[in-house]
């Protein structure tokens, strides 16, 4: 039996920052309905993987397919147009705009204006924290309202898949319990994610598959169960 | 009160209904592109000579010409920015300031050249209202009520548009509005067309109260400017507002001092209250 | 090259420069180079305190109070221009204190320092025009002349050679600044502060201290360059001599002679000021307006592909050739 055509696949992307090579290679797979992780230690090139997917950093070689299309080296709003959305690191809200704003921003793309009333309405059922909120300044949040204002803003240009870098990252560890909670939210609605986190721990009991990237290169992949089950894992990451 | 004082207020109130429409411009291509046009005052200029020479030379109707002035400095505003600022957005900004600053050079020595250094003007006589004692210009009058309602409009484009949300988001994270799907560059000529244009409306206000000239734009540009700075650059709002402090001082102490004596007031001042504070009135 | 070896050649060819008035050349050619050392003299100190990212639009200030203060003294007073300049001189560098102490306490850079310090110039403009009852407003005013048309005590000549000399004498007292400059401890200095003020302050530079210090320098020698630029031209006019456009004029010529050199701002007189001869012969006086139409685009060109200027660009070209060789 054939393999189902996976959403997104990387094959051989080295990409660089500068001068400074980031990526080496690296070929991953992402699979309709899936949720991916992506572990490894600072400075492996977890950001980078998720710059290079969404657009804001060209790849140097090696291609990426989204659906069947080649979509490497497109510009970054033509990729959000296309289906990819990125829920940066630092969440990277507008401080200064309201929480309205911020999310009509996320809805920015041609195709998602026409639905932005009715996306609008599903993002502040999932988050009816946002609702009561949408007035106030988005820099006036709390960490994790902010989290949610940031998978809010990504989820208003409808995406089939969504991008995350490191959700939990600065937030205090009952922040980090709602993060995934909001996490698990977003897998039970259906979306296909990718996502890179620190936390690996609680990561690894959120995904179906992980890999380790380290120093630029795919060091190990497997499902989350035989990650967790990985002595080195265990040691570097689990703190066992 | 005296009259006379008051007709000055109330003037001055009118004209900063223009100023600040002027302000508004140059402000959003601040705010957005980061960049300082110079030679804003002579794009305005440009649109005043436009409006004179098709409703004077042509015979258009008055509000045909200021249509298509509105329009021909919107697209100015798209070739500033495309053939003059974009090759070097990325060099130190005070080059783009200076760049521009060559294209005030250009705009009037080519007036000079297509018009003469004679004064126009298009000949329209609008009644005086009297109020009371006081005497308004009808023209002045229409002007502020133009500007204002031209402001009105910007301020629900901006709050109420995907594109004019990204206008007021892009300076906040440039970066990465290619996630928001937006394409900076794009954003840039809409701001420059937008600028233009609204430069081109204040030429359709100018010119029914003003001769046009060359050197026109020497006389409401720099305080353009400083009424930006003074609001602090970029910052819609205070731009606004600061048009209608520094239109006030300017009538006022018109009515005291002579005109001229009232700029270097309103100069002055701008001086003064910048070393109170640098970031502008508003700022925190 | 010792600084000695380098200054050798410099002051032969000042003195050789220094004989030409000598040999009669045309009065057309004496004007011209009378303007060209005066305007070389202003822009070089403009880009004393320009090189160091001090980008001053507020120079037409400086340039219409030195050559306003003598004329203004002598017309009504009948002050001698001796006593008139020095006093016209400090009177810049005491609006170059007051707008640039705050300017530089508060870290007012970048486009707010041009903008702020273009209010000074214009200040100065409508201050002039203002007064027109001394000044003659936007109509300008001449010096009172004196009989005959000579005289050392109203620093008056009808011989363009006087003012050669003079020239001469300001052009090399202004590269002199400018090295005194580049060899006190302020040069790397300021360079740094251009670079990064925050981090400069923070290894202990005085930010503040030296960049008011350049700007008072500059300022003074421009003062003093208008105030010998009015006793030669004997006409003085607020729109040309203070306003935006001639604060513009100083920075373009600069920056397309090039700011960063010593002898940039010398090739941006040169540059504009045969270029404008040029362009007003090609075209004469019956399209008024065209000569300056090509040199506004000219300008555009050049801060868009040659932004550290011709002496610059050549400099760039030469170090290249070093480099391979």
């Amino acid at each position: 039996m054939a393999e189902p055509q996976p959403m997104l696949a990387l094959d051989g992307v080295s990409a660089a920052y500068g001068g400074f090579q980031a990526l080496f290679g690296v070929s991953l797979t992402v699979a309709p309905g899936e949720a991916i992780g992506v572990v490894g230690p600072n400075g492996a090139g977890k950001t980078t993987l998720m710059r290079v997917i969404s657009g804001l950093i060209p790849p140097r070689q090696g291609r990426i397919a989204f659906e069947g299309q080649q979509v490497g080296g497109w510009p970054a709003h033509r990729i959000v147009a296309g289906g990819i959305a990125h829920v940066p690191e630092n969440r990277r809200l507008f401080p200064a705009l309201s929480v309205a704003d911020n999310l009509r921003m996320g809805a920015f793309v041609p195709a998602a204006r026409g639905r932005y009333a009715e996306r609008l309405a599903w993002v502040y059922e999932l988050f009816p924290r946002l609702k009561e909120r949408q007035h106030q300044l988005a820099g006036t949040l709390s960490g994790g309202e902010q989290q949610m204002c940031a998978i809010g803003r990504a989820l208003m240009s409808g995406p089939r898949l969504l991008l995350m870098d490191e959700p939990s990252a600065g937030l205090a560890p009952v922040v980090v319990e709602q993060v995934f909670a909001l996490v698990r939210r977003i897998r039970a609605e259906g979306f296909t994610v990718l996502i890179v986190e620190q936390n690996v721990r609680q990561m690894l009991e959120l995904v179906d598959r992980a890999y380790l990237l380290d120093v630029g290169r795919i060091r190990m992949s497997g499902t989350a169960a035989e990650l967790r089950a990985n002595p080195d894992i265990q040691r570097a990451y689990l703190g066992m | 009160m005296d009259i006379f004082l008051l007709e000055a207020i109330v003037n001055g109130i009118l004209l900063g209904g223009v100023l600040a429409l002027l302000a508004l411009g140059l402000n959003l291509i601040f705010g957005v592109i980061d960049v300082v046009w110079i030679a804003y005052a002579e794009l305005v200029m440009i649109g005043m000579y436009a409006i004179y020479w098709l409703h004077v030379f042509y015979g258009w109707p008055l509000l045909a010409a200021c249509a298509v002035a509105i329009l021909g400095v919107a697209l100015a505003g798209v070739l500033v920015h495309r053939l003059i600022i974009a090759p070097i957005l990325d060099t130190a900004p005070i080059n783009q300031l200076l760049a521009t600053g060559g294209l005030l050079f250009f705009l009037q020595s080519l007036a000079t050249l297509l018009f003469g250094t004679n004064f126009r003007n298009i000949g329209l006589k609008l009644p005086i209202i009297e109020i009371g004692d006081m005497f308004l210009s009808y023209a002045r009058l229409m002007a502020f009520v133009v500007a204002v309602l031209g402001a009105i409009l910007l301020w629900l484009f901006l709050s109420r548009t995907f594109t004019g949300t990204a206008i007021r988001a892009i300076a906040q994270d440039r970066q990465i509005m290619g996630l928001m799907g937006v394409e900076p560059k794009r954003v840039y000529l809409i701001v420059s067309a937008l600028g233009g244009g609204l430069a081109g409306l204040a030429a359709c206000l100018l010119v029914l109260q003003y001769d046009v000239h060359p050197y026109i734009g020497l006389s409401f540009g720099p305080i353009t400017f400083m009424i930006c700075v003074l609001g602090g650059l970029g910052n819609l709002l205070g731009g606004f507002v600061a048009a209608f402090i520094m239109a006030q001082i300017i009538s006022v102490g018109g009515f005291f001092f002579s005109i001229e004596m009232s700029y270097v007031l309103a100069f002055v001042f701008f001086i003064v209250l910048m070393f109170v504070k640098p970031q502008g009135l508003f700022s925190k | 090259m010792s600084d000695r070896g380098r200054f050798l050649p410099l002051g032969a060819a000042a003195l050789a420069l220094a004989l030409v008035p000598l040999f009669g050349p045309p009065s057309y050619v004496m004007h011209m180079a009378v303007q060209i050392l005066l305007w070389s003299f202003i822009y070089t100190a403009w880009s004393i305190m320009g090189r160091f990212g001090l980008v001053s639009l507020g120079h037409g200030a400086f340039l219409g109070i030195g050559m306003y203060v003598p004329a203004l003294l002598w017309n009504l007073y009948g002050v001698t221009p001796w006593l008139g300049i020095p006093l016209g001189v400090l009177l810049a560098v005491l609006s170059a204190l007051v707008i640039g102490w705050p300017c530089f306490r508060l870290k007012v850079v970048g486009h707010y320092f041009a903008l702020v310090t273009l209010a000074l110039t214009e200040v100065a403009r409508l201050s002039i025009i203002a007064a027109r009852d001394i000044t003659g407003g936007s109509l300008g005013m001449t010096p009172k002349p004196v009989p005959g048309g000579h005289s050392w005590w109203a620093l008056q000549f009808v011989d363009k050679a006087y003012f050669f000399w003079i020239g001469l004498g300001l052009w090399l007292f202004g590269l002199w600044a400018w090295r005194a400059v580049d060899r006190s401890m302020r040069n790397p200095a300021l360079e740094a502060i251009a670079e990064d003020e925050t981090a400069a302050a923070a290894i202990g530079i005085g930010v503040t201290r030296l960049k008011l210090e350049v700007t008072l320098i500059s300022a003074a020698l421009t003062a003093l360059g208008g105030a010998a630029m009015g006793q030669y031209l004997q006409y003085l006019n607020p729109e040309t001599h203070a306003g935006i456009g001639i604060s513009l004029q100083i920075v373009f010529a600069a920056i397309a002679g090039g700011m960063y050199a010593m002898l940039g701002p010398t090739v941006g007189a040169v540059l504009t000021l045969v270029l404008t001869e040029a362009l007003r012969i090609a075209f004469g006086t019956t399209l008024i307006g065209a000569a300056n139409t090509i040199y506004g685009v000219l300008l555009i060109l050049f801060i868009i592909f040659m932004p550290r200027g011709i002496v610059g660009l050549i400099e760039e070209r030469l170090r290249a050739r070093g480099a391979k060789a």
